[in-house]
């Protein structure tokens, strides 16, 4: 039976959108302990020996069914590195929701690095939905450095939408890829820092295989005095298609670099790399005063679309 | 009734002082649909913007319902009923059309009431409620979203300008329709709208015609519409797309 606290139950909200016990197979972990596990007829889960983490083995031919995972922590000063390890199976359609949520009320810092590797079989489907929350009046920061990994094997396909909108001091991200032949990675990552919030974001991809393709987006906001930096590397290694863009709005003070990254070893590789930074444009802000909203509230409106 | 008495705005042209508006005075009263013509460059869109508050008059006053708005913000002329439909629409990104008519109506309208904005622009709703407010629309498209905020808005005063701007002949054949029908609801409100088309200033009450920043005629349609006939001012949509094909 799963206890847990308010504070715990808002930030599993957060992260999940869980309200209750989800259905279907999940793994939550709370104050680096492991409150409740249920496994399904084709979806395992277990702990794994030497490290912090868990094994999440789906069988083939898994279809419309979801794991999810999510990690609260409420507890100030906790610091913690776990592996995660997804072994999907050849002819799969799964939903896989991750995510973490830190509520530090103390003085020392929380961190939370969750390594995620995936590999996915032959010919399946992967959404993968990752969201990072943060908050607490402690002036102990709210760290998250998660790195994923994932090895596609082929024709497989991997949805992934990572999403960090608020609470978040301290954050560098790490994402790398391979592969195989007709392999698809999607990648949709949203990010708003406020106060004097980092945010890092590395990619590397790598297609392999002749047909591959990746279309890797990010858009973002700086508020503030935040720093953001995007670095997205796409090496094109056989006959294949890669885009990668940053989307991004500063106000403030924020900084953002963005820092394209194309690498073309083949001759019928084709990649390509987009980048905008810039405010709001001021007609966006003059046409929702028009309709009555002032200037704060246009600015919110835009965010909000932007980042939707 | 929107009164503005005699407005100037001036710009600053490489240092030096150039006047746009130039001691302009008029009435736009109740129940009206008024159109502002004259030739490209005369400052009929800087009058249009300095009504919406968009731009401030270096001189001069502008009142609504016998209220001194001249130095009222965009945000509270919009709260006071004065509508703006812009020559660009504006484009967003990850803002719906739904969002921007949920914003005009200032409720959290359902999605079948939101329609029934779109339906009055000639658009098919469901087509469209979910469509971002972006660059995947066409000019026509973005247009007709633009005047279904305005007309979500409910304004004392709407103005729209250059409606025609930007879209096809064709598109705009089919967008006279969405005026006429505003001309027929008209009661307890105004319509102001900057306007070269021969049948946008057939459906008005009035017509002001402004030139080099001054405005040079103002009357009944009947009497000012013979003399602009066959002048740079008012010549029919189609002459001036389709040279040599007057006829249409």
């Amino acid at each position: 039976m799963i206890q847990l606290d308010e504070i715990q139950k808002r930030l599993l909200m957060e992260v999940a959108d869980l309200h209750k016990v989800p259905e279907g197979a999940y793994n939550i972990r709370s104050n680096s302990q492991a409150v409740g596990r249920n496994s399904t007829a084709n979806i395992e889960i277990v702990s794994k020996e030497n490290v912090s983490g868990i094994d999440i083995r789906i069988k083939p031919g898994t279809k419309h069914e979801s794991v999810h995972i999510p990690v609260v922590m409420s507890q100030s000063g906790l610091k913690e590195v776990v592996y995660n390890d997804f072994f999907i199976g050849e002819d799969c359609d799964v939903v896989i929701v991750a995510g973490c949520g830190i509520d530090n009320c103390g003085n020392q810092d929380s961190e939370h690095d969750g390594i995620h590797r995936f590999f996915v079989g032959k010919g399946s489907k992967v959404k993968y939905v990752e969201k990072h929350y943060g908050s607490g009046t402690g002036s102990g920061k709210r760290i998250l450095n998660p790195g994923t990994e994932v090895y596609m094997d082929e024709d497989s396909t991997m949805e992934m939408e990572m999403v960090q909108i608020k609470g978040v001091d301290d954050t560098e991200r790490t994402t790398i890829a391979e592969l195989k032949a007709g392999a698809k990675l999607v990648v949709r990552e949203r990010l708003m820092t406020h106060g004097d919030q980092r945010a890092i974001s590395t990619y590397d991809v790598r297609l392999n295989g002749e047909g591959s393709s990746a279309d890797v987006v990010s858009r973002s906001v700086a508020r503030d005095n935040s720093y953001q930096k995007f670095d997205a590397k796409l090496l094109g290694n056989a006959p294949c298609s890669g885009h990668t863009e940053c989307d991004s709005i500063i106000m403030d003070k924020g900084r953002i670099l963005a820092v394209p990254g194309l690498e073309a070893n083949d001759v019928d590789a084709a990649l390509v790399h987009e980048a905008a930074i810039g405010k709001i444009a001021g007609d966006q802000i003059i046409k929702l005063m028009t309709l009555g909203l002032t200037e704060q509230e246009a600015e919110e409106q835009i965010i909000n679309g932007f980042l939707k | 009734m929107l009164e503005l008495i005699n407005v100037s705005f001036n710009v600053d042209d490489e240092g030096q002082d150039k006047e746009i508006i130039r001691g302009v005075s008029l009435k736009i009263p109740d129940d009206k649909l008024i159109v502002i013509t004259g030739p490209n460059g005369g400052g009929k869109s800087t009058l249009a913007r300095l009504i919406a508050g968009i731009e401030k008059p270096t001189e001069g006053r502008i009142l609504l319902d016998g209220e001194d708005i001249t130095d009222v913000s965009i945000t509270d002329r919009a709260k006071k009923g004065i509508g703006f439909a812009f020559q660009q629409p504006v484009k967003f990104k990850g803002i719906q059309v739904l969002d921007l008519i949920r914003l005009a109506t200032g409720k959290r309208l359902s999605a079948a009431a939101a329609c029934e904005y779109l339906a009055a622009v000639g658009l098919c709703a469901k087509d469209y409620i979910d469509r971002e407010v972006n660059a995947s629309l066409s000019g026509g498209e973005l247009k007709r979203i633009e005047i279904a905020t305005v007309l979500a808005k409910a304004s004392r005063l709407s103005v729209f300008d250059e409606p025609e701007a930007g879209i096809d002949l064709w598109s705009f054949n089919n967008l006279i329709q969405v005026f006429e029908n505003m001309r027929k609801n008209i009661s307890g409100s105004s319509i102001l709208i900057i306007s070269h088309q021969e049948r946008i200033l057939n459906i008005a009450d009035e017509i002001i015609v402004l030139k080099d920043g001054e405005l040079t005629a103002q009357g009944a349609k009947d009497e000012v519409l013979p003399t602009l006939m066959g002048t740079a001012s008012a010549l029919p949509g189609c002459v001036k797309s389709m040279p040599g094909k007057g006829d249409c």
